[in-house]
């Protein structure tokens, strides 16, 4: 049972990893134009590149 | 993104709203379109909002930016101050909806393991484990609707966010007690799963409603406008609406809107007074004449004095009409806390009933209320929470998948009600703009038409534009044309071929009509007339066969009301002022009618807000879009019978998932009140009610054929 105590810490560090991109994202602005993000990659930009 | 080396001025930031934007391809051309502006370091479209950023030079002004984009072919206007109730409603419950999933993720795997035979140490470290997990995520998931449920307590009244926050709350707190005195029952998981549920249900509801609001304040966003004002010394500058003041001259070209009421200091021309009092014909005015904010200018180009802007146009009467209906609407006490009105009492009696019932029969009080918790998480209003939600996110999808934006939460439910319809007539019965007639267009010879459409394309008189469009909806293509010059009021003349060939304002004005001459042949006169929306008679058959009673109330004179009355064989009120309209729809209401008003004009205002549900076109005034429940993209006036066959299959499907909510509990209270439940067949009874009322809401998918 001692794979236990290594293993729950691991499966509740990766959930909280999950959580902290999550939040990261939403602070970042990532869902402000979830239409837009959808069609921004149809978009040519060669002069930016 | 266009990028350009960073201007060393000040930089100032834009709003600009752009309606007509909405594929990728769109997206490029009005950043591109943007960033080759002199003055702009960037531009980023907002595909979802429908509006443009634009960080610039502060010496650039907005005009110039919509200028740019009506160059890249944009119709744009600069973004208003919006007031604080459109921003998003989704965006503070995704946060909260994330905590709650992952904890009630990591908690059920928690909690299996337990149920699957984890004996002592473990088992009471798994379950401190999922204390730790639990708490916080209540505390924090959790508050949405604790603080709804405080606020309606606080009124006294009762929500469904009452017994959902006491049952979490109680169940959290048993469980932490079950798992410092080390007893076998800790509901951790219910609880999480509940919260993840209800708040999966509000966030999808509220990411509707955003979608909706943006659609339409889009249009709002347009509907915001200036003018040209003209400064001492001839010099013109573009001045916002919000900064017009009395005094000023605008120059008003024609095809714009006036944004102030004022007096005409020079010019003659035709106003079309429409959206303000449902009058169809042009209103003639010259020099001294008052002319009113919201109406379009027609003909000739004139210089008017602002006498009122802004909030002192002739609009503040009308608002404050509206602004005494809007309050009497918020009474709308909505199904699911009605239904929470009769559940709470029922299942906390049920719930209290237990706990004596088991004191009574001689168990401990700790068992008495472990068991009494029970029966609280049982009935945990799971499916009862989900079941309005869910069906009203379906049916509003599928709406807006046909061109109808609901607006309003309760708008369906009070839509399923109607028994009284009543339509304004311009711009709602009918398109509200003069169309040429579609049997002369087509058969005009091509080169006519193709002549015709060059004509037209150059001017922007409101009869041009729709001659324009028409034409080139026929597929025609422009010819080419030289030495072309609009004479205002009078037309567009230009030589094709060697040919002088105008579009102009017919000598004869019996009705309205444009003539076409093209040299050597003889003048062709286009007679354009406002027509009835398509399918307006199959919409009506419908209502009608849904039991709805429809009839006309128009601001328009007594002749032309009657002929639509006769078109469409509805009973009809002409020369209905905005009070009129509001006094007909009240005392309706207060025979018993659920009267549903469909109208577009700032006339119509006072009347959508009075009515117990609404209705506005997408080309409607502002105000119109404002106060209307829902707004109607298409032309097509059967917008109107599908939005009320989507809310009342709505309502039917929210009646079946009460009644399965309720069959659940019957099964599942009798189980908990013999205290046979544990949390494991909690966790698997919610969600299999849950799963249930889901899919029934999904069969709403096509409802709004």
């Amino acid at each position: 049972m001692t794979v236990l105590a290594f293993l729950i810490p691991v499966a509740l560090g990766l959930g909280l990893l999950g959580l902290a991109a999550f939040f990261w994202a939403l602070r970042n602005g990532q869902f402000d134009d979830p239409d837009g993000s959808a069609a921004r990659i149809l978009l040519d930009e060669e002069d930016e590149a | 993104m266009a990028t350009r080396p960073i201007l060393p001025e000040a930089t100032g930031q834009t709003m600009l709203v752009v309606p007509g934007m909405h594929c990728a391809g769109c997206m490029g051309k009005v950043e591109q379109a943007l960033g080759e502006l002199p003055g702009v370091t960037g531009a980023r479209a907002n595909l979802t909002a429908r509006s443009v950023t634009v960080t610039h030079a502060s010496s650039l002004d907005d005009h110039a930016l919509v200028l740019a984009l009506e160059a890249a072919g944009f119709e744009a206007k600069p973004r208003r101050e919006l007031p604080e109730r459109h921003l998003s409603a989704a965006r503070p419950l995704l946060a909260p909806l994330a905590v709650a999933g992952f904890a009630a993720m990591n908690v059920m795997l928690l909690s299996v393991s337990v149920w699957s035979g984890a004996e002592g140490s473990t088992r009471s470290m798994f379950e401190w484990i999922s204390t730790l997990i639990a708490i916080p995520a209540v505390i924090y998931a959790g508050r949405p609707f604790f603080a709804s449920a405080w606020k309606a307590v606080r009124r006294g009244t009762t929500n469904m966010d009452v017994p959902i926050s006491i049952g979490v709350i109680l169940a959290t707190g048993l469980s932490f007690y079950e798992v410092i005195a080390g007893g076998g029952h800790a509901w951790f998981d219910g609880a999480l799963m509940l919260l993840t549920f209800l708040l999966a249900g509000r966030v999808l509801d509220a990411m509707m409603r955003d979608r909706a609001r943006a659609g339409v304040d889009a249009l709002l966003g347009q509907a915001a406008r200036g003018a040209t004002v003209l400064r001492e010394g001839g010099k013109l500058e573009w001045l916002d609406a919000a900064a017009l003041s009395p005094g000023m001259t605008m120059r008003v070209p024609a095809g714009e809107r006036l944004a102030a009421d004022g007096t005409i200091v020079t010019g003659a021309s035709r106003f079309d007074q429409s959206l303000l009092t449902g009058e169809s014909a042009p209103v003639p005015a010259q020099q001294g004449d008052t002319v009113l904010a919201g109406t379009l200018n027609l003909d000739a180009p004139v210089d008017v004095r602002v006498s009122h802007a802004g909030q002192d146009t002739a609009l503040a009467e009308i608002a404050r009409l509206m602004e005494a209906s809007t309050q009497d609407r918020s009474k709308y006490v909505r199904i699911a806390d009605r239904a929470a009105r009769l559940y709470a009492p029922v299942v906390h009696t049920l719930a209290a009933a237990t706990v004596i019932g088991w004191l009574l029969a001689g168990a401990s009080l700790y068992k008495a209320l472990v068991i009494g918790v029970a029966v609280l998480i049982i009935t945990c209003p799971c499916a009862l929470g989900l079941a309005v939600p869910v069906a009203q996110v379906v049916a509003s999808g599928a709406l807006m998948r046909a061109g109808i934006m609901v607006k309003d939460g309760s708008a369906l439910e009070r839509l399923a009600a109607t028994d009284r319809a009543l339509f304004d007539k311009t711009g709602t019965l009918t398109m509200g703009e003069a169309l040429p007639d579609p049997a002369v267009l087509d058969a005009l010879p091509a080169d006519a038409a193709e002549i015709a459409l060059a004509l037209a394309s150059h001017s922007k008189h409101p009869l041009s534009r729709a001659l324009a469009r028409e034409l080139a909806a026929r597929g025609h293509k422009a010819a080419t044309l030289t030495d072309v010059r609009e004479e205002a009021g009078f037309g567009v003349f230009a030589v094709h071929d060697g040919a002088r060939v105008a579009v102009r304002r017919p000598e004869s004005a019996a009705g309205t009509a444009v003539a076409l001459d093209i040299s050597g042949r003889p003048t062709q006169l286009i007679p354009c007339a406002d027509r009835l929306r398509p399918d307006t008679a199959a919409a009506l058959e419908r209502l009608r066969a849904m039991g709805v009673t429809s009839s006309i109330i128009s601001g328009d004179n007594v002749g032309a009301v009657r002929d639509v009355a006769r078109a469409t064989g509805l009973t009809a009120q002409a020369a209905a002022t905005p009070l009129d309209k509001q006094q007909v729809i009240t005392s309706l209401r207060h025979n018993g009618a659920h009267v549903l008003m469909v109208g577009d004009g700032l006339n119509d205002g006072p009347a959508l807000a009075t009515a117990s549900v609404s209705m506005a076109p997408g080309a409607a005034s502002e105000v119109g879009l404002q106060a209307s429940d829902l707004v109607f993209m298409q032309d097509t006036l059967l917008s109107v019978p599908r939005a009320v066959g989507a809310a009342r299959s709505t309502m039917r499907i929210v009646k079946q998932n009460f009644a399965l909510a309720i069959a659940y509990n019957l099964i599942a209270v009798p189980l908990a009140i013999a205290g046979l439940v544990t949390p494991l067949i909690a966790a698997a009874a919610m969600s299999l009610s849950s799963l249930i009322v889901v899919g029934n809401s999904l069969r709403l998918v096509r409802a709004a054929k």
